[in-house]
Protein backbone atom coordinates (compact mmCIF):
# COMPACT_ATOMS: atom_id res chain seq x y z
CA UNK A 1 0.00 0.00 0.00
CA UNK A 2 2.77 1.97 0.78
CA UNK A 3 4.65 1.18 -2.14
CA UNK A 4 6.39 4.27 -3.99
CA UNK A 5 8.78 3.43 -6.67
CA UNK A 6 11.35 6.02 -8.77
CA UNK A 7 11.08 7.57 -12.02
CA UNK A 8 12.11 9.98 -14.11
CA UNK A 9 11.06 13.45 -15.16
CA UNK A 10 10.79 13.30 -18.96
CA UNK A 11 8.85 16.48 -19.40
CA UNK A 12 6.97 19.16 -17.06
CA UNK A 13 3.84 21.68 -17.29
CA UNK A 14 1.48 24.09 -15.07
CA UNK A 15 2.85 25.25 -11.90
CA UNK A 16 2.03 24.92 -8.31
CA UNK A 17 -0.46 22.80 -7.08
CA UNK A 18 -0.94 21.91 -10.69
CA UNK A 19 1.94 21.03 -11.30
CA UNK A 20 2.16 18.09 -13.53
CA UNK A 21 4.65 15.51 -15.36
CA UNK A 22 5.32 12.76 -17.55
CA UNK A 23 8.03 10.39 -15.85
CA UNK A 24 9.04 7.08 -16.91
CA UNK A 25 9.04 3.95 -15.19
CA UNK A 26 11.71 2.03 -16.68
CA UNK A 27 9.92 3.11 -19.89
CA UNK A 28 6.35 3.10 -18.79
CA UNK A 29 5.20 6.65 -18.89
CA UNK A 30 2.19 7.95 -16.08
CA UNK A 31 1.42 11.43 -15.41
CA UNK A 32 2.41 12.37 -12.14
CA UNK A 33 1.25 15.57 -10.45
CA UNK A 34 4.44 17.49 -8.87
CA UNK A 35 2.73 19.31 -6.72
CA UNK A 36 4.59 18.09 -3.16
CA UNK A 37 8.15 17.87 -5.40
CA UNK A 38 8.88 21.47 -6.73
CA UNK A 39 11.85 21.21 -7.12
CA UNK A 40 12.05 18.61 -9.18
CA UNK A 41 13.15 19.20 -12.81
CA UNK A 42 13.13 17.72 -15.72
CA UNK A 43 15.85 14.52 -15.66
CA UNK A 44 15.52 14.44 -11.74
CA UNK A 45 14.22 11.08 -10.42
CA UNK A 46 11.28 11.35 -8.33
CA UNK A 47 9.42 8.81 -5.32
CA UNK A 48 5.86 8.64 -6.68
CA UNK A 49 2.92 6.74 -4.96
CA UNK A 50 -0.33 6.53 -6.29
CA UNK A 51 0.40 9.49 -9.12
CA UNK A 52 1.82 11.42 -6.99
CA UNK A 53 5.68 12.48 -6.39
CA UNK A 54 6.49 12.51 -2.68
CA UNK A 55 10.33 13.39 -2.31
CA UNK A 56 13.01 13.58 -5.21
CA UNK A 57 15.94 11.19 -5.25
CA UNK A 58 19.13 12.35 -3.34
CA UNK A 59 21.41 10.94 -5.87
CA UNK A 60 24.40 11.60 -3.83
CA UNK A 61 23.27 9.58 -1.12
CA UNK A 62 21.61 6.52 -3.17
CA UNK A 63 25.36 4.69 -2.74
CA UNK A 64 25.52 5.41 0.66
CA UNK A 65 24.25 1.97 1.35
CA UNK A 66 27.12 0.71 -0.53
CA UNK A 67 30.00 2.65 0.60
CA UNK A 68 28.99 2.03 4.39
CA UNK A 69 29.72 -1.73 3.36
CA UNK A 70 32.83 -0.79 2.19
CA UNK A 71 33.97 1.34 4.84
CA UNK A 72 32.66 -1.94 7.40
CA UNK A 73 34.80 -3.97 5.03
CA UNK A 74 37.99 -1.65 5.20
CA UNK A 75 37.55 -1.78 9.11
CA UNK A 76 37.65 -5.14 9.49
CA UNK A 77 40.90 -5.53 7.26
CA UNK A 78 42.19 -2.72 9.42
CA UNK A 79 41.18 -4.61 12.60
CA UNK A 80 42.80 -8.08 11.33
CA UNK A 81 45.94 -6.22 10.08
CA UNK A 82 46.53 -4.93 13.65
CA UNK A 83 49.13 -7.26 15.88
CA UNK B 1 15.22 0.00 -13.24
CA UNK B 2 17.09 2.43 -11.54
CA UNK B 3 17.44 2.93 -8.36
CA UNK B 4 15.72 -0.28 -7.49
CA UNK B 5 17.84 -2.47 -9.47
CA UNK B 6 20.98 -2.14 -7.92
CA UNK B 7 19.67 -2.40 -4.09
CA UNK B 8 18.23 -6.46 -4.86
CA UNK B 9 22.23 -7.09 -5.54
CA UNK B 10 22.42 -10.28 -3.79
CA UNK B 11 26.55 -10.13 -2.95
CA UNK B 12 26.21 -6.64 -1.05
CA UNK B 13 22.79 -8.59 0.34
CA UNK B 14 25.36 -11.64 1.55
CA UNK B 15 27.71 -9.09 2.99
CA UNK B 16 24.93 -7.58 4.95
CA UNK B 17 23.90 -10.87 6.47
CA UNK B 18 27.30 -11.95 6.93
CA UNK B 19 28.28 -8.65 9.28
CA UNK B 20 25.16 -8.83 10.84
CA UNK B 21 26.15 -12.74 12.18
CA UNK B 22 29.83 -11.13 12.62
CA UNK B 23 28.32 -8.49 15.96
CA UNK B 24 25.42 -10.78 16.87
CA UNK B 25 26.65 -12.78 19.79
CA UNK B 26 22.47 -12.66 21.85
CA UNK B 27 18.70 -12.79 20.63
CA UNK B 28 17.37 -9.67 19.66
CA UNK B 29 13.87 -8.99 18.24
CA UNK B 30 13.35 -6.63 15.35
CA UNK B 31 9.70 -4.86 14.07
CA UNK B 32 9.61 -4.33 10.62
CA UNK B 33 6.82 -1.83 11.27
CA UNK B 34 5.70 -1.64 7.37
CA UNK B 35 3.29 -4.08 5.07
CA UNK B 36 5.78 -3.81 2.23
CA UNK B 37 8.68 -4.41 4.51
CA UNK B 38 7.31 -7.48 5.57
CA UNK B 39 5.97 -8.51 2.07
CA UNK B 40 9.67 -8.06 0.60
CA UNK B 41 11.23 -9.88 3.72
CA UNK B 42 9.43 -12.96 2.86
CA UNK B 43 9.48 -12.47 -0.70
CA UNK B 44 12.85 -12.02 -0.75
CA UNK B 45 14.03 -15.02 1.73
CA UNK B 46 15.63 -11.95 4.40
CA UNK B 47 14.67 -13.78 7.80
CA UNK B 48 16.47 -17.12 6.30
CA UNK B 49 19.24 -15.21 5.56
CA UNK B 50 19.88 -14.10 9.66
CA UNK B 51 21.62 -15.87 12.57
CA UNK B 52 19.03 -17.52 14.35
CA UNK B 53 19.29 -14.94 16.92
CA UNK B 54 17.46 -12.92 15.33
CA UNK B 55 13.52 -12.74 15.15
CA UNK B 56 11.64 -10.75 12.76
CA UNK B 57 8.11 -9.89 13.99
CA UNK B 58 5.86 -7.94 11.45
CA UNK B 59 4.14 -4.82 12.41
CA UNK B 60 0.85 -3.32 11.87
CA UNK B 61 1.92 -1.34 8.96
CA UNK B 62 -0.79 -2.21 6.31
CA UNK B 63 -3.83 0.24 6.44
CA UNK B 64 -5.36 -2.61 4.02
CA UNK B 65 -5.27 -5.01 6.70
CA UNK B 66 -6.06 -2.64 9.70
CA UNK B 67 -9.41 -1.03 8.40
CA UNK B 68 -12.10 -2.17 10.77
CA UNK B 69 -15.18 -4.08 9.53
CA UNK B 70 -17.50 -2.05 10.13
CA UNK B 71 -16.15 1.09 7.66
CA UNK B 72 -15.64 -2.42 4.96
CA UNK B 73 -19.72 -2.83 5.78
CA UNK B 74 -20.12 1.05 5.01
CA UNK B 75 -18.32 1.15 2.08
CA UNK B 76 -20.27 -1.94 0.96
CA UNK B 77 -23.27 -0.44 1.28
CA UNK B 78 -22.96 2.76 -0.05
CA UNK B 79 -21.21 1.07 -3.24
CA UNK B 80 -24.57 -0.73 -3.31
CA UNK B 81 -26.37 2.97 -3.84
CA UNK B 82 -27.85 3.52 -7.05
CA UNK B 83 -26.38 6.77 -8.92
CA UNK B 84 -22.98 5.59 -6.96
CA UNK B 85 -19.42 5.35 -8.68
CA UNK B 86 -17.56 3.69 -5.63
CA UNK B 87 -13.86 4.25 -6.27
CA UNK B 88 -11.04 2.22 -4.69
CA UNK B 89 -7.16 1.61 -4.99
CA UNK B 90 -6.95 -2.55 -5.85
CA UNK B 91 -5.84 -3.81 -2.90
CA UNK B 92 -9.48 -3.14 -0.60
CA UNK B 93 -11.75 -4.70 -3.38
CA UNK B 94 -11.45 -8.33 -1.67
CA UNK B 95 -11.27 -7.44 1.94
CA UNK B 96 -13.94 -8.91 3.52
CA UNK B 97 -16.65 -7.20 5.01
CA UNK B 98 -18.98 -8.98 7.74
CA UNK B 99 -21.07 -10.92 4.88
CA UNK B 100 -19.32 -10.00 1.62
CA UNK B 101 -16.84 -7.64 0.09
CA UNK B 102 -16.57 -5.01 -2.77
CA UNK B 103 -15.54 -7.10 -5.58
CA UNK B 104 -19.11 -9.91 -4.85
CA UNK B 105 -21.18 -6.04 -4.48
CA UNK B 106 -19.39 -5.08 -8.05
CA UNK B 107 -20.63 -8.78 -9.67
CA UNK B 108 -24.11 -7.95 -8.27
CA UNK B 109 -24.02 -4.85 -10.55
CA UNK B 110 -22.65 -1.95 -8.33
CA UNK B 111 -20.59 0.54 -10.30
CA UNK B 112 -17.35 -0.08 -8.59
CA UNK B 113 -13.91 1.08 -10.08
CA UNK B 114 -10.05 0.66 -9.18
CA UNK B 115 -8.12 3.68 -9.43
CA UNK B 116 -4.71 4.07 -9.42
CA UNK B 117 -5.07 7.79 -8.18
CA UNK B 118 -7.61 9.48 -5.74
CA UNK B 119 -6.94 12.31 -8.52
CA UNK B 120 -8.39 9.74 -11.00
CA UNK B 121 -11.70 9.19 -9.17
CA UNK B 122 -12.05 12.82 -8.73
CA UNK B 123 -11.60 13.16 -12.65
CA UNK B 124 -14.41 10.41 -12.74
CA UNK B 125 -16.73 13.10 -10.46
CA UNK B 126 -15.89 15.95 -13.19
CA UNK B 127 -17.00 13.33 -16.20
CA UNK B 128 -20.25 11.91 -14.57
CA UNK B 129 -21.53 14.65 -12.64
CA UNK B 130 -25.12 13.16 -12.32
CA UNK B 131 -23.83 10.69 -10.24
CA UNK B 132 -22.01 10.67 -6.82
CA UNK B 133 -18.45 9.28 -6.63
CA UNK B 134 -16.97 8.32 -3.70
CA UNK B 135 -13.32 7.56 -3.47
CA UNK B 136 -12.29 4.93 -0.38
CA UNK B 137 -9.35 7.17 1.33
CA UNK B 138 -7.55 4.69 3.14
CA UNK B 139 -3.58 4.71 3.80
CA UNK B 140 -0.58 5.65 6.73
CA UNK B 141 0.92 9.05 6.36
CA UNK B 142 2.53 8.07 2.83
CA UNK B 143 -1.15 8.36 1.10
CA UNK B 144 -2.32 11.46 3.36
CA UNK B 145 -0.82 13.99 0.79
CA UNK B 146 -2.61 12.54 -2.50
CA UNK B 147 -6.07 11.97 -0.48
CA UNK B 148 -5.56 15.66 0.92
CA UNK B 149 -4.60 17.09 -2.51
CA UNK B 150 -7.60 15.71 -4.01
CA UNK B 151 -10.06 16.67 -1.42
CA UNK B 152 -8.71 19.99 -1.35
CA UNK B 153 -8.89 20.38 -5.54
CA UNK B 154 -12.56 18.91 -5.26
CA UNK B 155 -13.08 22.25 -2.79
CA UNK B 156 -11.57 24.69 -5.11
CA UNK B 157 -12.73 23.44 -7.61
CA UNK B 158 -16.25 23.39 -6.19
CA UNK B 159 -16.88 19.74 -7.15
CA UNK B 160 -20.24 18.73 -5.50
CA UNK B 161 -20.57 15.17 -6.45
CA UNK B 162 -17.37 13.98 -5.08
CA UNK B 163 -16.76 12.53 -1.49
CA UNK B 164 -14.80 10.06 0.56
CA UNK B 165 -14.24 7.39 3.37
CA UNK B 166 -12.22 8.36 5.16
CA UNK B 167 -10.08 5.59 7.20
CA UNK B 168 -6.58 6.89 7.73
CA UNK B 169 -4.55 5.31 10.02
CA UNK B 170 -1.17 6.88 12.04
CA UNK B 171 2.38 4.77 12.32
CA UNK B 172 3.62 6.69 15.98
CA UNK B 173 0.75 6.25 17.64
CA UNK B 174 0.86 2.52 16.55
CA UNK B 175 4.32 1.72 17.60
CA UNK B 176 3.49 3.30 20.40
CA UNK B 177 0.99 0.85 21.27
CA UNK B 178 3.09 -2.16 20.64
CA UNK B 179 5.50 -1.06 23.11
CA UNK B 180 2.59 -0.86 25.53
CA UNK B 181 1.39 -3.90 25.38
CA UNK B 182 1.82 -6.23 28.05
CA UNK B 183 3.73 -9.05 26.30
CA UNK B 184 5.57 -6.67 23.96
CA UNK B 185 8.93 -8.61 22.92
CA UNK B 186 9.89 -6.02 20.15
CA UNK B 187 13.49 -4.88 21.29
CA UNK B 188 13.94 -2.49 17.97
CA UNK B 189 12.08 -1.41 15.09
CA UNK B 190 12.85 -0.61 11.56
CA UNK B 191 10.36 2.39 10.84
CA UNK B 192 8.29 2.69 7.64
CA UNK B 193 10.87 4.78 5.01
CA UNK B 194 8.16 5.85 2.78
CA UNK B 195 6.01 6.85 5.64
CA UNK B 196 8.82 9.01 6.72
CA UNK B 197 9.17 10.39 3.06
CA UNK B 198 6.70 12.34 4.39
CA UNK B 199 6.79 13.07 8.01
CA UNK B 200 9.89 13.20 8.51
CA UNK B 201 11.64 11.40 11.68
CA UNK B 202 10.96 13.72 14.78
CA UNK B 203 8.30 12.11 15.84
CA UNK B 204 9.90 8.94 16.71
CA UNK B 205 12.67 11.03 18.37
CA UNK B 206 10.19 10.97 21.38
CA UNK B 207 9.53 7.33 21.29
CA UNK B 208 13.64 6.20 20.99
CA UNK B 209 13.91 8.76 24.74
CA UNK B 210 10.91 6.97 26.25
CA UNK B 211 11.21 3.60 25.39
CA UNK B 212 14.89 3.32 25.38
CA UNK B 213 14.55 1.43 21.62
CA UNK B 214 16.66 1.92 18.83
CA UNK B 215 14.44 2.84 15.68
CA UNK B 216 16.21 2.82 11.95
CA UNK B 217 14.34 4.51 8.89
CA UNK B 218 14.53 2.05 6.53
CA UNK B 219 13.96 1.08 2.77
CA UNK B 220 12.25 -1.18 1.12
CA UNK B 221 14.80 -3.46 -0.97
CA UNK B 222 16.29 -6.44 0.53
CA UNK B 223 19.95 -4.39 0.63
CA UNK B 224 18.45 -1.63 2.75
CA UNK B 225 16.36 -3.86 4.79
CA UNK B 226 19.67 -5.54 5.83
CA UNK B 227 21.32 -2.24 5.98
CA UNK B 228 18.53 -1.38 8.58
CA UNK B 229 18.65 -4.60 10.56
CA UNK B 230 22.42 -4.17 10.83
CA UNK B 231 22.04 -0.82 12.21
CA UNK B 232 19.65 -1.68 14.43
CA UNK B 233 21.44 -4.53 15.66
CA UNK B 234 24.34 -2.72 16.20
CA UNK B 235 23.17 -0.60 18.60
CA UNK B 236 21.33 -2.72 20.44
CA UNK B 237 24.98 -4.77 20.94
CA UNK B 238 26.31 -1.44 21.71
CA UNK B 239 23.84 -1.00 24.37
CA UNK B 240 22.65 2.61 22.90
CA UNK B 241 19.21 3.51 21.45
CA UNK B 242 19.04 5.94 19.08
CA UNK B 243 17.27 6.98 15.50
CA UNK B 244 18.76 6.72 12.30
CA UNK B 245 18.15 6.66 9.23
CA UNK B 246 18.83 4.12 6.86
CA UNK B 247 17.32 5.83 3.54
CA UNK B 248 18.88 8.84 3.72
CA UNK B 249 18.22 8.76 -0.22
CA UNK B 250 14.38 9.31 0.37
CA UNK B 251 14.30 10.53 4.26
CA UNK B 252 15.46 13.71 5.19
CA UNK B 253 14.60 14.66 9.60
CA UNK B 254 12.05 17.30 8.43
CA UNK B 255 10.02 15.59 5.70
CA UNK B 256 8.52 17.04 2.89
CA UNK B 257 7.01 19.78 4.66
CA UNK B 258 4.84 20.95 1.62
CA UNK B 259 2.85 17.34 1.51
CA UNK B 260 2.62 17.65 6.07
CA UNK B 261 1.05 21.43 5.68
CA UNK B 262 -1.61 20.22 3.29
CA UNK B 263 -2.33 16.92 5.28
CA UNK B 264 -3.08 19.30 8.38
CA UNK B 265 -4.93 21.88 6.24
CA UNK B 266 -7.56 18.74 5.01
CA UNK B 267 -6.95 16.35 8.18
CA UNK B 268 -7.39 16.13 11.80
CA UNK B 269 -6.36 14.30 13.96
CA UNK B 270 -8.91 11.63 15.39
CA UNK B 271 -8.73 8.47 17.45
CA UNK B 272 -9.50 5.33 15.13
CA UNK B 273 -10.16 1.79 15.91
CA UNK B 274 -8.02 -0.87 13.74
CA UNK B 275 -8.70 -4.34 12.85
CA UNK B 276 -7.32 -6.70 15.23
CA UNK B 277 -6.30 -4.38 17.52
CA UNK B 278 -9.29 -2.04 18.84
CA UNK B 279 -8.90 1.54 19.34
CA UNK B 280 -6.25 3.69 19.60
CA UNK B 281 -5.93 7.36 20.31
CA UNK B 282 -4.83 9.89 18.42
CA UNK B 283 -3.91 7.33 15.37
CA UNK B 284 -6.17 8.26 12.39
CA UNK B 285 -7.13 11.32 10.20
CA UNK B 286 -10.72 12.54 9.13
CA UNK B 287 -11.40 15.63 7.45
CA UNK B 288 -11.24 18.99 9.22
CA UNK B 289 -14.94 20.46 9.76
CA UNK B 290 -13.80 23.12 6.67
CA UNK B 291 -13.97 20.06 4.40
CA UNK B 292 -16.83 17.91 5.76
CA UNK B 293 -19.19 18.09 2.75
CA UNK B 294 -17.08 15.92 1.22
CA UNK B 295 -17.06 13.12 4.21
CA UNK B 296 -19.19 9.99 2.50
CA UNK B 297 -20.65 9.24 6.19
CA UNK B 298 -22.50 11.94 6.34
CA UNK B 299 -23.51 12.43 2.77
CA UNK B 300 -25.28 9.40 2.58
CA UNK B 301 -26.65 7.94 5.75
CA UNK B 302 -25.56 4.57 6.47
CA UNK B 303 -26.29 2.53 9.65
CA UNK B 304 -24.82 -1.27 9.60
CA UNK B 305 -24.11 -2.37 12.65
CA UNK B 306 -23.82 -6.29 12.28
CA UNK B 307 -20.01 -6.16 12.21
CA UNK B 308 -18.55 -8.15 14.66
CA UNK B 309 -14.52 -8.55 14.58
CA UNK B 310 -13.11 -11.86 14.00
CA UNK B 311 -13.02 -14.26 16.83
CA UNK B 312 -10.45 -17.77 16.43
CA UNK B 313 -8.09 -15.20 14.39
CA UNK B 314 -4.89 -14.25 16.13
CA UNK B 315 -4.24 -11.56 13.74
CA UNK B 316 -4.03 -8.96 16.35
CA UNK B 317 -1.34 -10.71 18.24
CA UNK B 318 0.52 -11.05 14.67
CA UNK B 319 0.50 -7.14 14.74
CA UNK B 320 1.82 -6.43 17.30
CA UNK B 321 4.40 -8.62 16.70
CA UNK B 322 3.83 -11.19 19.54
CA UNK B 323 2.99 -14.00 17.40
CA UNK B 324 4.22 -15.32 13.84
CA UNK B 325 1.34 -16.14 11.33
CA UNK B 326 2.20 -19.98 11.32
CA UNK B 327 1.39 -20.28 15.19
CA UNK B 328 -2.21 -19.48 14.02
CA UNK B 329 -4.38 -22.67 14.02
CA UNK B 330 -6.08 -21.72 10.98
CA UNK B 331 -3.18 -20.70 8.86
CA UNK B 332 -3.33 -22.12 5.48
CA UNK B 333 -5.86 -25.11 6.59
CA UNK B 334 -9.22 -22.62 7.15
CA UNK B 335 -7.46 -19.24 6.30
CA UNK B 336 -5.90 -18.69 2.69
CA UNK B 337 -6.04 -15.52 0.91
CA UNK B 338 -9.52 -16.89 -1.53
CA UNK B 339 -11.12 -17.33 1.63
CA UNK B 340 -9.26 -14.93 4.80
CA UNK B 341 -10.62 -15.31 7.94
CA UNK B 342 -8.32 -12.42 8.94
CA UNK B 343 -6.92 -8.59 8.95
CA UNK B 344 -3.47 -9.91 8.00
CA UNK B 345 -4.71 -12.46 5.23
CA UNK B 346 -6.49 -9.73 3.45
CA UNK B 347 -4.11 -8.01 1.93
CA UNK B 348 -1.02 -8.81 0.07
CA UNK B 349 1.23 -6.77 2.53
CA UNK B 350 -0.37 -8.58 5.55
CA UNK B 351 2.10 -11.12 7.17
CA UNK B 352 -0.40 -14.12 6.70
CA UNK B 353 -0.47 -13.25 3.46
CA UNK B 354 2.70 -13.07 2.54
CA UNK B 355 3.83 -16.23 4.30
CA UNK B 356 1.04 -18.18 2.85
CA UNK B 357 2.71 -16.99 -0.74
CA UNK B 358 6.14 -17.68 0.05
CA UNK B 359 7.23 -19.82 2.47
CA UNK B 360 7.10 -23.64 1.75
CA UNK B 361 8.33 -25.41 4.85
CA UNK B 362 5.18 -24.33 7.24
S1 LIG C 1 -3.96 -17.15 9.38
FE1 LIG C 1 -5.96 -16.13 9.11
S2 LIG C 1 -7.07 -16.59 10.97
FE2 LIG C 1 -4.90 -16.95 11.40
S3 LIG C 1 -4.12 -15.01 12.19
FE3 LIG C 1 -3.74 -14.99 9.98
S4 LIG C 1 -5.56 -13.93 9.22
FE4 LIG C 1 -6.12 -14.58 11.25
Amino acid sequence: MCLAIPGKILKTTGEAFIRTGQVSFGGIIKQINLAYAPEAKVGDYVLVHVGFAIGVVDEKEANRVFEYLREMEELDELEQDLP
Amino acid sequence: MKFIDEYRDGEAAQKYAQAIANITDQPWTIMEVCGGQTHAIVKFGIDELLPSEITLVHGPGCPVCVTPIELIDKSLEIASLPDVIFCSFGDMLRVPGTYKDLLSVKAKGADIRMVYSPMDALEMAKKYPQKEVVFFAVGFETTAPANAMTVHQAYKQKIENFSVLVSHVLVPPAMKDVLCSPNNQVQGFLAAGHVCTIMGYREYEPLVEEYKIPIVVTGFEPVDILQGIYMCIKQLQEKRYELENQYTRFVHREGNTLAQNLIKEVFQVVPRKWRGMGEIPQSGLNLQDKYAQFDALKRFDINCNYAQEETKCISGLILKGVQKPDQCPLFKNHCTPEHPLGATMVSSEGACAAYYQYRKTT
